[in-house]
């Protein structure tokens, strides 16, 4: 787990001791410390791909870390577009890794109607 | 009473609205964050106090002093989480700054709008990161990625890390990588001795003080930067290497212009890397206002910080790459002119001073760490130019070679680079200086990507919604603002 | 007379007239004062519409257009080849549908006129439409599929045209600026002055869009076009859920409306890269492209009417263009009776993008006195509905 919350025991600046916040993320708990990004709860978990893009599926995931890139977008509580690394993460927050395909050109299948894919 | 609305709490606004409030003027502080004090005082939440967080900053004294001062003022009012999306002109006055309030990115945020009689951006700068082979794997950040993390959160975004790129910024990066546990394998500074010298003073590591002012790393971090950390100069990361995530990087000596020199290459296994060309001002809001900006392509101000469009003031990172000292004063001087001060006020006199002092510093960082032409030979005909649409270098290059065109905004989109969701703030200047140099002749429409109408997205619903009387709305608290913010 | 035409304007116009030209063997200039595609043409949507015009010369011009354009589309592609990028043709259809009572009477009344014009305009109820679009609103009360709609990418559409006009030998002049005119001594159009210097030929055709007005004002006559401001937003790339172009029917009659106070009405489509666009406003403000964050609310209302799903989607930008308005709601394709050497091929408001290619034909046709598609009159200079709207006096050069 390269990417790591450094433990609070052992900081110079000494932070108060944490509080436990845990979100679920594609259906994992996760448990991160109030007043974490959803980015930050997700890195210290060691996940550092949130989602794939669009046109060649690559992963993808916090790259600015300030909300200037929007490489780190999730999808929390059914809400599209949230910046991973702009939100603190509430208690139950439920995320997902965002996908968004590319619409079918004309001529390619066009995707079933109504069906959006997960 | 002068009514001026300062948007961007970081030392610039921070500055800007103690020194308005000083002449009198009802200030309003706007910040898109949850926090006050921008990129620089970046701290724990309020949720998590540290009892040390002043071994963490230069200045933290001063900031807060700065906090307190405001918070305690009910003559200013501090709307946290508040992201402006647009700014519309008027006939006469700033104009209107159109404004969103609530959790980022959230649902059913309150609008607020706002007609002051003078406005002063403060909105700040983020890392400008040229594109190189794999800097779209996760696993590469930008600079500041790595020192939000580790100043806002405790988190140390790897544990084998590069750093990479060009500037003083890359040691207070390394610094704090190094404070939350990170082992910083190198720091590659793409600028060679001569060029160093020419902007700064023989010895490299004064470039740490004059950046940092010196002792806000702690003794702990500097001492072990200065003493266990490589810091090697016309050398880069060239490519970063791994599936699905970054595992290893290439590092290369360049020349003088940043042409990677063949047969130097060498390979370091990593699990992260931190890179970081410079700074790129936050530009969209100066230019909805209609302020000129200087070829250098950051807002033009006189001496009082005014700019070129009426009662739109500017300072810190906007106006020129200069260092919390010279944002600090830039704000004084914005929001004692913007509250209807002179710049010959005794009170400034000081400030006024120490300005010209901070000032040259921009021009010393150009000089000594300044990008430089010969990037490009980094690119491959696949790299990725723009990360949102996934536009490669070699689509790029073919576009403007089939159409012909020489017009950015149409080669944009023909390409749809800078048309995402980014809106070209990681690619733009990238892609403009790329096809600057491809497209036959050079660009010629005169178009630039600062540009962007809607500054930070904002849900259709809620444009859809009524505007929120700015009278009636208050703050019930700071925390419910910031529930669930950042 | 020689075959020399000098086109201003390097829009969608000048681009599709200067391929049809260059390719019947013409020599032909086309001098912008920017770049291709650096007007209207990139600040619009680029929809191949019969389903907003009613019957009449402007729908008989669109529905040669449209087939003009399918047969376009192929011809571009094989002609650029696969490096150039694809202008995006695609003949996905339109959907118009009302959201209240009198609406539908409105909307049934004009598809209906519609038919008896020779357009598919096929009536469907609730269920049909919703099979078509799912995500619609429940509340709709009448709805119109029009298969004929298409859509292209307006700036790839300009470029590809001015590229395939500069293979069939048409030379282009950017940064050029025109700023008069140069009249032989029986005072017939022989040239144009630019900074560059004096450009001549024996024919100059003003193709500048919204800006038409000012140049045939350069050139001595007057020509009534306006600029009528439209305004769009774009939101972020989301899961394909928009199908086809989809329209409020109160869209009809903004087209259509002399009104210069703020008009909007909903027109939602997919790009091919993911994204929505929703318009639009029409409103006469001159040209004055400050930003009106109540226009764009407006729009933002609007289009919740149609998709109440939208209001979570995140609008990422807004952009807008001028729309070359005529009074008469009729652009102007031909010679000018009043200046010989002057030709027109201007005032096509917001239906530029899928007009460009059958004016062009017709266009080509008239200078080259070929027999003509369609009956040309309705689109002169001199024909009646204008004749109020001119000033008969010339201007001073
Ligand atoms: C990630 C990062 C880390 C940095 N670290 C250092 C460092 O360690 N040492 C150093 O000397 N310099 C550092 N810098 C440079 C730093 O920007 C300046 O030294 C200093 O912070 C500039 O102050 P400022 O007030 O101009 O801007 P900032 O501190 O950037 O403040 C700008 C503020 O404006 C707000 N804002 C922007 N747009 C909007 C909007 N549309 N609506 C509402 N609010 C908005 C932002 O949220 C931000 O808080 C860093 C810069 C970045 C980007
Ligand atoms: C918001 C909006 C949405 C629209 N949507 C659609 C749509 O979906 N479908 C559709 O068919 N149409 C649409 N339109 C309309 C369409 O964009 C226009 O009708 C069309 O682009 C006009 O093309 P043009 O070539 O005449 O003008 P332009 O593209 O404006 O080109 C005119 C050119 O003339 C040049 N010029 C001006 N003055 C001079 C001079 N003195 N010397 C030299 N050059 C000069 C300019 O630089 C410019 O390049 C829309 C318009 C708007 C504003
Ligand atoms: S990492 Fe760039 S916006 Fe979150």
């Amino acid at each position: 787990m390269p990417s790591r919350l450094l433990p609070f025991c052992n900081d110079s600046i000494r932070p108060a001791s944490p509080t436990p916040v845990t979100i679920t993320v594609n259906g994992e708990p996760m448990t991160g410390v109030t007043g974490q990004s959803l980015a930050g709860v997700i890195l210290a978990g060691g996940t550092l791909g949130f989602r794939h893009t669009s046109v060649a599926g690559r992963p993808r995931g916090v790259f600015c870390g300030i909300g200037v890139c929007y490489d780190c977008l999730v999808e929390v509580n059914d809400q599209r577009d949230v910046r991973a690394c702009q939100r603190r993460a509430a208690e139950g927050d439920v995320v997902r890794s965002q996908h968004d395909p590319l619409p079918a050109g004309p001529g390619e299948a066009t995707p079933t109607p109504g069906v959006t894919a997960s | 009473m002068i009514q001026v609305l300062v948007i961007g709490a970081g030392p610039a606004g921070l500055a800007a609205a103690r020194a308005a409030r000083r002449l009198g003027a009802s200030v309003t502080l706007l910040d898109s964050s949850d926090q006050l004090g921008g990129q620089f005082w970046r701290h724990l939440p309020a949720a998590r106090p540290a009892a040390r967080e002043r071994i963490l900053h230069h200045g933290w004294d001063t900031f807060q002093s700065l906090s307190a001062t405001l918070e305690s003022d009910g003559g200013c009012r501090i709307i946290r989480s508040a992201n402006v999306f647009a700014l519309e002109t008027a006939a006469a006055g700033p104009g209107t700054v159109h404004v969103i309030v609530g959790a980022p990115d959230g649902v059913g945020r309150k609008r607020l709008s706002f007609s002051p009689d003078a406005i002063v951006l403060a909105t700040g700068a983020h890392d400008r990161t040229l594109p190189f082979p794999g800097w779209d794997l996760p696993g590469v950040f930008t600079g500041g990625a790595a020192q939000a993390l580790a100043k806002g959160e405790r988190l140390a975004v790897g544990r084998r890390v590069v750093v990479s790129g060009a500037g003083p910024f890359l040691l207070p990066v390394a610094a704090s990588l190094v404070a939350v546990g990170s082992r910083v394998l190198g720091v590659y500074e793409a600028n060679r001795l001569p060029a160093l010298v020419r902007g700064w003073l023989p010895r490299p590591w004064q470039l740490l003080g004059a950046w940092k002012k010196g002792a806000e790393l702690g003794g702990y971090a500097r001492g072990h930067l200065a003493h266990r950390i490589p810091y090697k100069l016309g050398r880069a990361v060239v490519a970063a290497h791994g599936t699905d995530r970054v595992e290893s990087v290439t590092v290369a000596e360049i020349t003088a212009d940043w042409t990677p020199i063949p047969g130097t290459e060498r390979r370091i296994a990593v699990d992260a890397v931190c890179i970081s060309h410079g700074f790129t001002p936050r530009l969209e809001l100066a230019v909805a206002a209609g302020c000129a900006l200087t070829l250098e392509r950051f807002v033009r101000v006189d001496d009082r910080q005014h700019s070129s469009a009426p009662g739109v003031y500017a300072a810190g990172e906007i106006t020129g790459i200069g260092g919390v000292d010279l944002a600090l004063a830039e704000g004084t001087i914005a929001g004692h002119a913007a509250a209807g001060g002179t710049i010959g006020d005794r009170a400034l006199r000081t400030t006024v001073r120490g300005r010209r002092t901070f000032q040259g510093f921009a021009a010393r960082i150009e000089a000594a760490h300044g990008i430089r032409a010969g990037w490009p030979e980094m690119l491959t005909s696949d790299t990725i130019v723009c990360r949102c649409e996934e536009v490669t270098y070699g689509h790029l290059c073919e576009t403007a070679e089939s159409t012909g065109s020489r017009s950015l905004r149409a080669i944009k989109l023909s390409t749809r680079a800078g048309l995402g969701i980014c809106q070209g703030r990681i690619c733009g200047r990238s892609v403009e200086e790329l096809l600057a140099c491809r497209a036959g002749g050079g660009l010629v429409d005169g178009v630039n990507t600062d540009r962007r109408p809607i500054s930070g997205t904002i849900r259709l619903g809620e444009l859809a919604a009524a505007v929120t009387p700015a009278d009636s709305y208050r703050l019930t608290s700071t925390s419910e603002s910031s529930k669930g913010t950042l | 007379m020689t075959n020399d035409v000098i086109i201003v304007g390097a829009g969608i116009i000048g681009a599709a007239c200067a391929r049809s030209l260059a390719a019947a063997g013409c020599d032909v200039t086309v001098v912008d004062r920017g770049t291709t595609a650096g007007g209207t043409s990139s600040a619009c949507e680029g929809n191949l519409l019969v389903s907003d015009k009613g019957p009449g010369y402007e729908l008989v011009l669109a529905q040669y257009a449209s087939t003009l354009w399918k047969a376009a589309a192929v011809d571009l592609t094989e002609q650029l080849g696969p490096q150039f990028p694809s202008v995006e043709y695609e003949a996905k259809g339109g959907l118009v549908v009302a959201t209240t009572e009198a609406g539908a009477r409105v909307l049934l009344d004009f598809a209906a006129s519609q038919r008896s014009a020779g357009v598919d305009a096929c009536v469907l109820d609730a269920d049909a439409a919703h099979e078509l679009e799912p995500d619609l609103t429940p509340g709709i009360t009448a709805a119109v599929h029009y298969p004929e709609d298409a859509q292209v990418q307006p700036t790839i559409a300009t470029e590809a045209l001015m590229a395939s006009a500069r293979r069939y030998g048409a030379r282009l002049l950017e940064n050029t600026p025109v700023t008069g005119a140069i009249l032989d001594s029986a005072g017939a159009l022989v040239g144009v002055k630019t900074p560059a210097g004096d450009l001549r030929a024996s024919r100059v055709l003003i193709a500048a869009g919204p800006w038409s007005g000012d140049v045939a004002a350069l050139l001595g006559v007057h020509l009534p076009v306006r600029p009528r401001r439209g305004e769009l937003l774009v939101t972020s790339r989301m899961p394909h859920r928009i199908f086809h172009k989809v329209y409020d029917a109160d869209y009809v009659g903004a087209v259509g409306s002399d009104d210069s106070a703020l008009q909007t009405s909903s027109v939602i489509e997919s790009t091919a890269g993911g994204t929505v666009l929703i318009g639009s406003s029409r409103q006469q403000v001159g040209f004055d492209a400050r930003l009106r964050v109540d226009a764009l609310s407006e729009i933002a209302a609007k289009a919740l009417r149609l998709f109440p799903f939208l209001a979570g989607a995140a609008v990422i930008r807004s952009y807008g263009g001028f729309r070359p308005f005529m009074p008469d709601h009729l652009p102007v394709i031909g010679e000018d009776p009043r200046m010989p050497g002057l030709w027109h091929a201007a005032g096509h408001e917001g239906a530029g993008i899928g007009l460009s290619l059958a004016t062009a034909e017709l266009l080509t046709a008239l200078m080259l006195k070929r027999p003509t598609h369609l009956d040309a009159s309705p689109f002169s200079a001199a024909r009646a509905s204008l004749a109020p709207h001119l000033k008969a006096a010339s201007y001073a050069i």
